[in-house]
């Protein structure tokens, strides 16, 4: 399944917009290969041995933050966290200037979340460190779709030529975003679900299909993604109760009866029970939340592994 | 002093001839068909490749002095329209302290003088004091110490009510409401055009209706009213619609748009170019299109700048905390060339939308190539190449799109006052 005639070739990971068939394939048979790692009881390689790692948080995040960092100590690599309350930023430094200090030290590699679209592409042209989007306000979320790909990928055995229905706040979703850049360069199909407020018909422009009712949204899918309701990103008056929007966009033990027998059910995290997924439908066996979390860990190392290792496999425990 | 111009192409009024033209002192002396002896002139223009046209005006530039003089001040800021090819320009009230009072009109005034630029500045002072859209600035006393106009520019004047006075009371003193029509409760917090960018970039949107709405606004309390309103910086195929509508039902309404509106459009900000974020925002192609359309039926009367020049800082950051503008005072001439060399204007139309139109609008003494006329010429190399740099820019701040690109088309010489200024 390796490709293994493949080279990588970027500096940076800011996007799934950009990223080739080749490459998304590539990180995921890599990841693959990384789930390996984790199953044994050392779980400690040293691909990365004498790099440096710099996750540089502007938003809290504890999934994506802590696989990171696992991800980075599993691969040898020196870690270090640094999250706004506790930096410069407070002190009216810009993040420029935070970036060319970190650059100045000598690491290598920097891991960025921001409130704000754009900021890891507006990095990354101006610093010599590899770049890792991992959230861009309501941009991309790269790492994220691609967990989410390698889950359906384990699930459904193929990740081509299916149906997926990602449901919510569309509009304020990085998550949404760069699963459709994603999932359309595979071949699938993308249902956007919610409200008109939060899917806008635009979305259409961008190759996604706009639904505004579960029923004709979830027909026939595969896959169905939850998002959480943004409050942080929206403005006023996008939806006006949780009780009303939960009461026509709910995914509940009845609603999922729209989609395939065998759907299986994702949500980005953090969840909200009872809101955008009823609290049994979470536990149920249709959800794999949780093996999304554990994919993340193996995507991470793959995504880290391909911009700092140069093309080298060094494993000593082999 | 006697200047020669021989072998140029002068556009007039009554049409675009090859003509010589003697200017002695300030006033052009003679006009002929017949070539002037160069001998004893002080200076010769003798090129066949150069157009003379009458002294041109950008009504809508942001110089930022008094108070973000680290932007630009009045001395750069005239500094560029010369260089760009102006001998008058309109400034914006949004400096600090506000121009919504007769001092900082008069320093304005008197700053521009103390630069000895030959470059005329004309204040277009506030609507509402402070810019804050609540009380009528003193706009008699205003008009007494040179405002032209009154504009709240950047932050539409929220209520209807105030707004509706704003027109009554400037019709007392024969003056022109010129507007940034912008409802700002629909476009809060936007950063870019809404639409396929917006969506894609995941940035908070500005829909066009923003504009249509404004527009349709202040049109609307002009004809309440009776006052004469210039609508600024039209992006949209809507507005420029509506103007065309109210210009019919002989509403006294002219309007402007600037040349990133029929020559750029949202594509270019894929890849978060801070430098292309502005307001209004860059729009659609077929917003483009209606844009050329509308200056070349005429509804469109003006081509103004909409010069904001901002600090690198400014620019150099996240994109939803980068200011919006950019500058436009030395880019316009080629720019507006280039409606020339696309067959949608010729030469006659620009000197309209660039001299004849903001001078008359505005109650300016308009710069007429005719005998017994004060000599007022910017004379322009139409083909010209020079690539758009930090170097080559005069503004303080070089926040432009067209950084790095090659334009065609410059003012060689500005002739004003009975002097001559060669520009390259």
């Amino acid at each position: 399944m390796r490709q293994d005639n493949f080279i990588w070739q970027r500096k940076d990971l800011l996007g799934t917009y950009d990223l080739s068939k080749e490459e998304i394939l590539y990180l995921l048979d890599t990841a693959k290969s990384m789930e390996e790692v984790l199953e044994r009881d050392v779980k400690k390689v040293p691909t990365l041995r004498g790099k440096s790692v710099v996750t540089l948080f502007y938003e809290p995040s504890t999934r994506t933050r802590t696989s990171f960092e696992l991800a980075a100590k599993i691969l040898s690599s020196d870690t270090i966290n640094i999250s706004v309350p506790s930096s410069s930023a407070t002190k009216g430094e810009t993040i420029f200037d935070t970036v060319k200090n970190i650059e100045a030290m000598s690491a290598d590699c920097i891991i960025i979340r921001h409130n704000m679209s754009g900021v890891s592409e507006f990095i990354a042209n101006q610093t010599r460190l590899a770049v890792v989007n991992a959230g861009d306000g309501s941009h991309e979320h790269p790492s994220q779709a691609l967990l989410d790909l390698l889950t359906i990928r384990d699930y459904k055995g193929k990740i081509e030529g299916l149906k997926i229905a990602i449901v919510g706040d569309v509009l304020h979703s990085r998550v949404a975003r760069s699963n459709l850049f994603a999932l359309k360069k595979l071949n699938n199909t993308v249902n956007f679900v919610g409200p008109v407020t939060f899917v806008p018909q635009e979305f259409e422009n961008l190759g996604a299909h706009v639904y505004h009712n579960l029923e004709e949204g979830l027909a026939d899918v595969d896959v169905v993604m939850v998002l959480r309701l943004q409050k942080e990103r929206m403005g006023r008056c996008f939806y006006p109760s949780e009780r009303e929007y939960a009461g026509f966009f709910s995914i509940n033990s009845s609603t999922i009866k729209y989609a395939k027998e065998d759907v299986i059910v994702m949500h980005p995290g953090p969840v909200n029970r009872g809101v955008e997924i009823s609290s049994d439908l979470l536990d149920s066996k249709r959800s794999v939340v949780l093996d999304q979390v554990k994919r993340g860990v193996a995507v991470r190392m793959a995504i880290l592994y391909s911009l700092l290792s140069g093309g080298r496999i060094e494993d000593s425990n082999k | 002093m006697k200047i020669v111009i021989n072998n140029a192409t002068i556009v007039t009024s009554s049409g675009v001839f090859r003509k010589n033209i003697l200017v002695k002192d300030c006033i052009i002396d003679k006009i002929s068909d017949d070539i002037f002896k160069e001998k004893g002139a002080d200076l010769v223009i003798n090129n066949r490749e150069l157009l003379v046209f009458p002294g041109l005006m950008d009504i809508h530039t942001h110089l930022r002095e008094p108070g973000f003089e680290y932007k630009e001040d009045i001395e750069t800021g005239l500094t560029s329209a010369h260089y760009g090819g102006f001998v008058s320009v309109g400034v914006m009230a949004n400096t600090n302290p506000v121009n919504d009072n007769s001092t900082v009109t008069h320093f304005m005034k008197c700053r521009a003088k103390q630069t000895g630029i030959p470059v005329e500045l004309h204040p277009v002072a506030a609507i509402t004091k402070g810019l804050e859209g609540e009380n009528l600035t003193e706009m008699g006393e205003l008009k007494e110490a040179g405002a032209i106009a009154f504009s709240d520019d950047g932050k539409a004047v929220k209520s209807s009510e105030i707004m509706r006075r704003a027109f009554e009371y400037a019709k007392t003193f024969n003056m022109t409401i010129f507007c940034h029509s912008e409802d700002s409760t629909l476009s809060r917090e936007g950063q870019i055009n809404e639409g396929e960018m917006s969506i894609m970039l995941g940035l908070k949107g500005i829909p066009r209706e923003a504009e249509i709405l404004g527009i349709y606004r202040d049109l609307t309390l002009a004809k309440l009213t009776g006052g004469t309103v210039h609508i600024t910086h039209i992006s949209t195929k809507e507005g420029v619609e509506l103007v065309r509508k109210f210009k019919k039902e002989g509403v006294r309404v002219s309007c402007d748009t600037c040349p990133q509106y029929f020559t750029l459009t949202e594509k270019i900000l894929m890849g978060y170019n801070t430098l292309a974020k502005i307001n209004p925002p860059l729009r659609t192609e077929s917003d483009r299109l209606a844009i050329i359309e509308g200056l070349k039926d005429g509804t469109i009367d003006i081509i103004s700048s909409d010069h904001a020049p901002h600090h690198r800082d400014e620019k150099h950051c996240e994109f939803d905390r980068a200011a919006f503008g950019m500058i436009g005072l030395e880019t316009m001439v080629p720019l507006c060339l280039e409606l020339v060399r696309i067959g949608a204007l010729d030469f006659n139309d620009l000197a309209e939308k660039l001299s004849r139109k903001p001078h008359k609008i505005f109650n300016l003494p308009t710069p007429k190539i005719k005998e017994g006329e004060e000599a007022v010429f910017t004379i322009i190399d139409p083909n010209y190449e020079w690539t758009v740099s930090e170097e080559t820019l005069h503004s303080k701040s070089k926040n432009t799109p067209f950084l790095g690109k090659t334009l065609k088309g410059k003012a060689k010489y500005i002739i004003k006052g009975g002097k001559s200024f060669e520009l390259f």
